[in-house]
Formats: structure tokens, sequence, C-alpha cells
């Protein structure tokens, strides 16, 4: 029995630890394409269309991309916190 | 009041706060010393890290890189924010978790290994003192500029200062000084931003100004006019980039995690009670940067702009008063090239070599002569970078109140990062090498008169750098990012992501890693720096981007050594389990 628990414990944490670098992954991907991509790579392509006074490509890699890392962190913690209480590993008070 | 008194009575006033602050929340023990007792609140936590990070660098120096760089300056932009995704997904929470005080505690306990620890401590070491001269610099040439003290005078003053509230107060007091500080210096690159952003484009917003329409009826987005202007002048467009698409890539990469891999900055997330804390003090620590850095490139277009619209085709008579007080200083020069009386100002440098030597005498309209060789382009303007965020609100022509905020404002972003990394200095020492390598059985109370005494030697050694400043700290400020991007940021990503990393892998990683980011440099900057052009670099990569190599090469060694060497002991592996999930396991 005990170690059945405590199995089903490391299986649950286990899981949780997978939901956890999926979430990274998907928000480290468009951290990837708003930085690297239309700040850097494909900035040349993004410039010949324009974002009210700015070419598009040099308002991502000036202004664009810092919000977006802002938002990406937020979404984060919200993803998170939720990923805390599904797995009910959040921390004792 | 002249914008003299006024700095001195802002400067006064702030120092006062930082002081009264410091006595307030004086560290009783080791705890509150290196992680203020693990009571501080996300948000607190979050302008403090903001204050720890935005240096001397970020407030003084990055606009005029970019205004002068234009688009190419996105590297810093993205690169000293984008390290906050990184450090905020994948490091600060579980580093909470782990719950030690500091970065080399966390090398050597999930490596198991004392060399690891002590190779830790020299990296951190390194790394702070790179970044603590430049700081202690930037005190003093605020001083030195808008008080007419003398740099070393200046120097002196700001590291009483940090003495005082670094030694007494420790992490805690240089938290809550930290707050205080965001405050001063966000409101002081702010209004002067705002108040440009009005002038020229009716809009308040800076980070919205700068894509408007200027304000002088043409009808006409600033952006475009600018690079109307610039191109004119025989300069690269201000929004083109002129560095290559794998330079910028690079470099940006390299920035990011360096950033993330800081140990100033990572320490600041020891601080916070839980590990959501950890996570959600992140993303305001980046509100409060992006704040900053979203103004930042406005402030440079509209300097740049406004330096072109006063200076270009002016006589000495007609230029503006700042003009005669920023050329006493050094900072700005002219050189008639072409006899004509009036100023040019277009592209390339105008004077060989690039920095101005001035002679004691004055040319026939009273501008300070130079001993330079004059440069084969139409450009007669010699301009130094730092002048933009300095002297900007001079050429705006604000009132005086605003000028003398910039100081305290620079005083602020110095002192604060200085703080932070004086910290880190001091905790490496009395805590790692000192209670964890050399001497096991220090008493906490031992322990804490230690750390006193390592961050009042730092304090000492670092003013020492301010005051004599070894040449090479600008090459060497590139290096410490290389440095923790290609060292702690792989071994800590990979210490928590893979239970089957083990001391082998880490340390050949970090090793192979160093040796080639630090060879790259060293063979560019400082043996054969006539061969630091692009047709010399291995891809196309500059030594500021080398990081990104370094680090891609530690990872892909530590990922063959670790599956031919044993795995880490259970325990190791029961850890790096433990810190990945908030609540607590037995």
């Amino acid at each position: 029995m005990d170690s059945d628990n405590k199995e089903q414990a490391l299986k649950a944490q286990n899981a949780y630890w997978r939901a956890n670098v999926t979430t990274l992954l998907c928000l480290l991907a468009v951290w990837f394409v708003v930085s690297f991509g239309c700040g850097i790579l494909w900035v040349d392509t993004l410039n010949q269309f324009s974002f009210f006074g700015w070419k598009l490509g040099f308002w991502f890699s000036q202004q664009g991309a810092i919000y977006a890392f802002v938002v990406l962190i937020f979404v984060y913690v919200w993803r998170m916190n939720a990923l805390d209480r599904r797995f009910n590993v959040e921390e004792d008070v | 009041m002249s914008a003299q008194v006024l700095t001195y009575v802002f400067v006064g006033l702030t120092f006062g706060l930082y002081i009264a602050i410091a006595i307030w929340s004086r560290s009783g023990s080791t705890q509150e010393f290196y992680v203020a007792g693990g009571h501080v609140h996300p948000v607190a936590n979050g302008a403090a890290t903001a204050a720890d990070w935005m240096s001397a660098a970020s407030y003084l120096s990055m606009a005029g890189i970019i205004a002068f760089e234009g688009a190419d300056g996105a590297r810093y932009l993205m690169g000293w924010t984008g390290g906050y995704v990184l450090l905020a997904l994948c490091l600060a929470p579980y580093l909470r978790k782990f719950a030690k005080f500091t970065v080399p505690d966390f090398v050597g306990d999930r490596y198991y290994s004392q060399t690891a620890r002590v190779v830790a401590v020299l990296c951190v070491i390194f790394i702070s003192f790179t970044y603590i001269a430049g700081q202690m610099r930037g005190v003093g040439i605020v001083f030195s500029r808008f008080l007419e003290v003398e740099i070393e005078m200046g120097v002196i003053i700001g590291m009483g200062i940090v003495f005082f509230y670094a030694v007494l107060g420790g992490m805690k007091g240089i938290t809550y000084t930290q707050v205080a500080q965001y405050c001063v210096l966000i409101f002081a690159y702010l209004v002067p931003a705002i108040y440009i952003s009005l002038m020229l484009t009716n809009v308040p917003l800076p980070m919205l100004g700068f894509g408007a329409t200027v304000s002088d009826g043409s009808g006409m987005f600033l952006l475009e006019k600018l690079d109307g202007l610039t191109e004119e002048l025989g300069m690269a467009a201000f929004t083109e980039g002129r560095k290559s698409t794998v330079d910028m890539f690079f470099i940006t990469a390299a920035l990011m995690a360096g950033t993330a891999g800081l140990p100033h900055v990572i320490v600041r997330f020891f601080t916070v009670p839980k590990v959501r804390d950890a996570r959600i003090s992140a993303g305001y620590a980046l509100i409060f940067i992006a704040l900053l850095y979203t103004t930042a490139p406005a402030v440079a277009a509209f300097a740049r702009l406004n330096i072109i619209d006063s200076l270009n085709e002016a006589s000495y008579a007609e230029l503006p008063d700042w003009f005669g007080k920023w050329e006493d200083s050094g900072l700005l020069a002219w050189t008639d090239k072409n006899n004509d009386g009036r100023l040019q100002y277009r592209g390339g440098p105008a004077l060989s070599p690039t920095k101005p030597v001035f002679t004691d005498d004055r040319g026939q309209q009273g501008q300070r002569l130079v001993s330079n060789l004059q440069t084969d382009n139409a450009n007669e303007l010699y301009i130094d970078r730092d002048i933009i965020v300095l002297a900007h609100p001079e050429i705006a022509q604000l009132p005086n109140w605003v000028v003398a905020l910039v100081a305290a404002g620079g005083l602020a972003a110095a002192l604060s990062t200085a703080a932070g990394l004086l910290l880190v200095i001091s905790s490496a020492i009395s805590h790692d090498l000192l209670r964890n390598t050399l001497a096991k059985n220090l008493t906490d109370a031992q322990e804490l008169r230690w750390a006193r005494i390592a961050a009042a030697l730092a304090i000492f050694v670092a003013g020492l750098f301010g005051i004599y400043p070894p040449g090479f700290v600008a090459e060497v400020v590139a290096f410490a990012f290389g440095l923790a991007a290609a060292s702690f940021f792989p071994v800590i990503l990979l210490g928590i992501f893979s239970t089957r990393m083990n001391k082998e892998a880490a340390i050949a990683g970090m090793l192979s890693g160093l040796t080639l980011t630090a060879g790259y440099i060293v063979f560019f900057k400082f043996l054969a720096p006539e061969l630091n052009q692009a047709e010399y670099w291995w891809f196309g990569i500059s030594p500021e981007g080398i990081g990104t190599l370094g680090m891609l090469l530690n990872f892909a060694v530590s990922a063959v050594v670790m599956r031919l060497t044993p795995a880490p002991p259970a325990a190791v592996q029961e850890m790096v389990r433990s810190i990945r999930i908030p609540k607590k396991v037995n």
C-alpha cells in the first residue's frame, strides 16, 4: 500500500513536470519568434510593412518584443499557478 | 534656482532618503544579510531587481548608443529584457525552491563538488568586479559633470553612501534602498522623455510619440523625418541596421543568456517568500525594466533629431549654450575642415583617433582646437554618446529642475547596481569561500562579521577601480556577459532540467565554454586588435556575441560527457526532483 502511494506520487510528479516543460516550450517558442524571428531574422521583410509611424520589423525589435516578453511572463505565472492547483503541488502557507 | 543648486538639493534629498532606509532596515542575522530574511514582497522585489539590474550603462549610455546606431541598438533592448523571460521560466522558481543563499551554493550542492563551488566563486567575483568598476566610475562622472566635484571626490562620496547601507543593512538594507532608487531613477528618466515627446510630437507617452507625426505641421512621421535627415547627411538611415544578421543574432542571444546567468540578478529571487512569488516577481521586475527600455529608443530618436536640428550648419556663435559647456568637458568637439565657419554634421568619425585631444588654444570663433588628424569625410563634429541622456534636457531647453533630476537618477542607477554587486561579492567570500570551504566551523555571528568585512573590502577595491579605472573595463564588460552565458547559464539550466547531469559534465562543459569564449575575446580585444573585423571573425560573430557559441559548446560537451560518466548520487537526483515541485516533499 505504502509503496503504491509512493509510486502514484512519483507518477503525479512526473506528469506535473511534463506539463511544466510543455508550457515552457510553447512560451519559449513565442519568445523566440517575437525577438529573434521578427526582430532579427525577418526584420528586413517586415520592414516593408508600416505599423503606425514605424517600420514593422524595427518596431518589433525596439518595442514589440519587449511588450511580448512582459506578457509571456504573466501568461507563464497564470498557467503555472493553474498547474500547481491541478496537480495539488502548491506550497503550504 | 540654478540647475546646480537644484542638483545639490535633489542629490542631497535622495541620499538622505537612502541613509534613513539603511538605518531603519539593519540586518541582524546572516539570513537577513544575504537574502533579507526571505520576506520581501514580490512587487518590492520586482522594483529592487529593476534597480539592481539597470546600471549606469542602461541609464546613461544605452539611449546614446541607440541614438547613434539606430536599428542596431535593438540588440541591447531585446538582449537585456529577453533574458528575464529565460530567468523567470527556466531558473528563478527552481532556485527559490532550492532555498539557499548564493549561486555558488547551488553549483556546489548540485554538482557535489568543492572544486565546482570554488570555480563558481571565482567567476562570481570576476563578473561582479568587472561590472562594479563601471558603476563607481559612473558615480564619479555624474558628480563631476553636474556638481563640479572632482571625479575622485565623487567616487569617495559614492563609496561612503554604499558603505553605509550595504555594510549595515546587507541584503535587507539594499533591497529597500533599491526600491527607493528605482522610483528616483525611473521618475528622472521619464520626466524629460515625456517633456520632449510632447514638444516634438504632442504625444505625452514617449513610447508612442516615437511612432507619431512631428508637430511642425508637415504631417511627417518622426522616424520618417529622421531617416530622411540622416540619409541626406550621408549617414546610415536611423531605422536600418548595419550589423550582419548573424552577429545581431549571436550578440542578442549572448546578452539574454548572460542576463539570466548574472549572479547579482539571480540572488534577488532568493529573497521572496515562495516559489510563486519568484515567478510573479520576475514579471513585475520586467514591467519596471520595460518602462525604461521602451522609453530609451524614443529618447534616442528624439535626441538625434534635436542634435541635427540645433547643430548642423550653425556657426560657433549660433550654437546653443550647452555646446560650449559640454565642449569644455570634452564630450563635444568641432573641427572646421572646410573653413566655412559653419559646423557640418555628417556621417563617419570626424577625427583620427576618434576621441578628441584638445590643445590649450581656441580657434578664430572661440572653439576649442584639437591636435587630432582630420579624417577624409566631411563630418566636423565629434560627439560623445553619453551626452544623450546627460545633456538632452538642456538640448531640449527643459526647466532647471528637470536637468537637476537627471543627476539624481544617474546616481540612483549606479549606486543601486553597485550595492547589489557588492553583496554578491561579500556573500561569495564569507559564505561560499569561508563558511562552506575554508572555515566550516564559523558561527552565524562570525560569518555575519566576515560578510561585513568582505563588503567593506569590496567597496574599497571598487572605489579604487573607480578612481583609477583600468583601461580595459569597456572591453571586459562584454566579457562578463559572455562568461555568464558560457558558464553559469548552461550549468544552472542543465542542473535543473536534467537529473542525469553530473559533476564531470558540468566541469568539462564550463571549461570548454569558458576557454572558447575567453580565448576568442582575449585574441581579438588584446592580442590582435587590428584583426578585430568581420572578415576575420568565425562565421561573422564578433567577440561581443561569442558567448553564445561558448554556451552552445558547453551544452554539447555536457551532453556527451554526462553519457560517458556515472550518474550523480541518488540524493542529488532526489534534490533535483524536489526543486521542480513547489510543495515540500518529505
